[in-house]
């Protein structure tokens, strides 16, 4: 397939369209083995939420104590209601939170069947696969920090210049109009991408420490850890706070995919080759 | 380029709805990988490179956090085996456990048999730890008891023996696992005898100032305070010391282990 019929614009002539390689190999290599151990860590995640599916602050919480998230399932007269409560509000979530069906049973998982990871409650499982892509997401996240690192992308790609954080501004405005930069712009990083890829290393980093602080064995080790959280259930919450923003930056990245022109960009993702998009 | 052409947004939602519609066999396609006995030795690794880390990085005597009177739980509350069965219990718990002996064999050089009078009267230790499950929540509470160590170096352990087995007088049902409930077994632990000789593993007859209730695991339970609530193990009997944890049970070292969960529970 040539490069012509891959592109997304109007059709043109071969020799008019400007291929640059953007994404080097380890770049690429660590993406997608990141993106798998994100998505089983999500998935594993929510199954290991499910065996105690409340969530506090501070060095301890159980049963007796108060959540600030609870999901539950209640039984009504009604029938089996899911309810999710955030500090003093109560929502009913049925059908998604607290009760869910899978293959035609009701269930009463904090999270639904669908999405996690197994299917079927089972924390020992849930906890192999959980800690597997753990070591998977932190040996390739070290790889990709270190060769960032060494190369220069992190200062050179992916750090936003002075001039890029003032044109923060325009740059809102030009996502929020959905317009897409062409040309030389094109072959960088946006200022708002550049925050974004920058915010996910933060918040993978945060997942990983508010995950070893979860361990009593790293709390022996580096009890630091504890403090700098607030303790162990406050570690958990954060886990799940971090987890969250993972995922609504996956859906804003996915969005911004499809708005760019898909396959350009996961071309350039897959093979380093990338159409600039020309000017208008 | 400024607009977003019907092409890529056509791609784009066929690439979604592809994904989407995949989802549901990739489901089944994963708890059958799940179930594989060849995939979980594969995932299994993650728990020696666990366990090898946390060795290396704990040293010799690196020390669960202690914490304050104030720090207490009001409620601490109570998992597994809330009153275990069977008539030897009941009537060890209607004599105030004046009767319970704590065996210590296997590859011992003396094994002892020790009263909880007799446990009392050596040098103890309380500490207010942390009480994490593996399900995730957290209690806090003070514990007092015998240092384990000072138990084995009484015994004198064999140079062979690599594992202390806690064998237990309660019989506890599975949990709600794999669409079905597992089996219900005798329970019993083991940890490794780093863990055995730290400071902080008690052989504990008491909790927040008062004598173990029987919901906590009178008269004697098990704080191992660098590792998750099930290797507490509560209701102790017998510890035996064993080179080797493949005739015990189902050969994984505890009652949860033989139920898939990890022996090495630092995480």
């Amino acid at each position: 397939m040539s490069i012509s019929m891959l592109d997304d614009g109007v059709e043109q002539p071969l020799k008019a369209r400007e291929v640059i390689k953007r994404h080097s190999l380890p770049v690429r290599l660590t993406h997608w083995v990141n993106a798998a151990a994100i998505f089983v860590l999500v998935g594993s995640g929510l199954n290991i939420f499910n065996a105690h599916p409340q969530l506090y602050w501070g060095n301890a919480g159980d049963e007796y104590d108060r959540p600030w998230l609870a999901i539950h399932a209640q039984h009504t007269a009604h029938g089996t209601r899911g309810v999710t409560s955030l500090g003093p509000l109560h929502f009913d979530t049925t059908g998604v939170l607290g009760a869910s069906r899978w293959h035609g049973q009701d269930i009463a998982h904090a999270w639904p069947a669908w999405i996690t990871l197994p299917s079927f409650q089972d924390l020992a499982d849930a906890r192999h696969w959980h800690f597997f892509f753990a070591w998977l997401l932190v040996a390739n996240g070290a790889l990709y920090l270190l060769w960032s690192l060494g190369s220069r992308h992190l200062q050179r790609d992916i750090t936003p210049t002075l001039a890029d954080l003032k044109a923060i501004p325009r740059s809102v405005l030009d996502h929020l109009k959905l317009k897409h930069p062409t040309g030389e712009a094109a072959k960088r990083y946006n200022v708002l991408q550049r925050l974004a890829y920058l915010g996910l290393i933060v918040l993978v980093t945060g997942m990983v420490c508010t995950g070893l602080t979860m361990s009593p064995g790293i709390n022996a080790i580096a009890p630091w850890m504890l403090d700098l959280f607030g303790g162990r259930q406050s570690a958990r919450s954060l886990h799940f706070v971090f987890a969250s923003l993972i995922v609504l930056f996956i859906i804003v990245h996915l969005v911004e995919v499809v708005l760019a022109g898909p396959i350009n960009e996961v071309r350039s993702m897959i093979t380093g080759r990338y159409v600039v998009p020309k000017e208008h | 380029m400024a607009l977003i052409t019907r092409r890529s947004a056509l791609i784009g939602a066929g690439v979604g709805g592809g994904l989407l519609l995949s989802g549901c066999s990739d489901i089944t396609r994963i708890d059958k990988l799940t179930g594989s006995r060849s995939f979980q030795r594969v995932l299994a690794h993650a728990e020696d490179w666990t366990r090898a880390s946390q060795r290396f990085l704990q040293g010799g005597g690196s020390m669960a956090r202690e914490f304050s009177a104030a720090d207490i739980s009001p409620h601490f509350k109570a998992n597994g085996t809330l009153q275990p069965g069977g008539d030897d219990y009941a009537q060890h718990a209607e004599e105030g456990f004046a009767n319970w002996r704590l065996q210590i064999d296997g590859q011992v050089a003396r094994p002892l048999s020790l009263s909880i009078d007799e446990l009392r009267r050596l040098p103890a230790r309380t500490q207010i730890t942390r009480h994490d499950c593996v399900e995730g929540w957290s209690a806090i509470g003070q514990w007092t008891g015998v240092q384990l160590g000072l138990l084995l170096k009484a015994a004198g352990v064999a140079p062979a023996a690599k594992y202390a087995v806690f064998h237990c007088a309660d019989n506890l049902l599975g949990e709600p696992a794999k669409g079905g409930v597992q089996s219900p077994g005798q329970y019993y632990e083991s940890i490794g005898l780093v863990d055995a000789h730290h400071p902080q593993t008690l052989i504990a007859y008491a909790m927040n100032g008062r004598p173990l209730e029987v919901a906590h695991g009178a008269p004697l339970r098990l704080r191992i305070e660098r590792q998750l609530g099930y290797k507490q193990a509560k209701y102790v009997q017998r510890i035996e010391l064993t080179d080797s944890l493949a005739g015990i049970a189902g050969g994984r070292g505890g009652f949860w282990e033989d139920r898939g969960y990890e022996w090495y529970a630092g995480i």
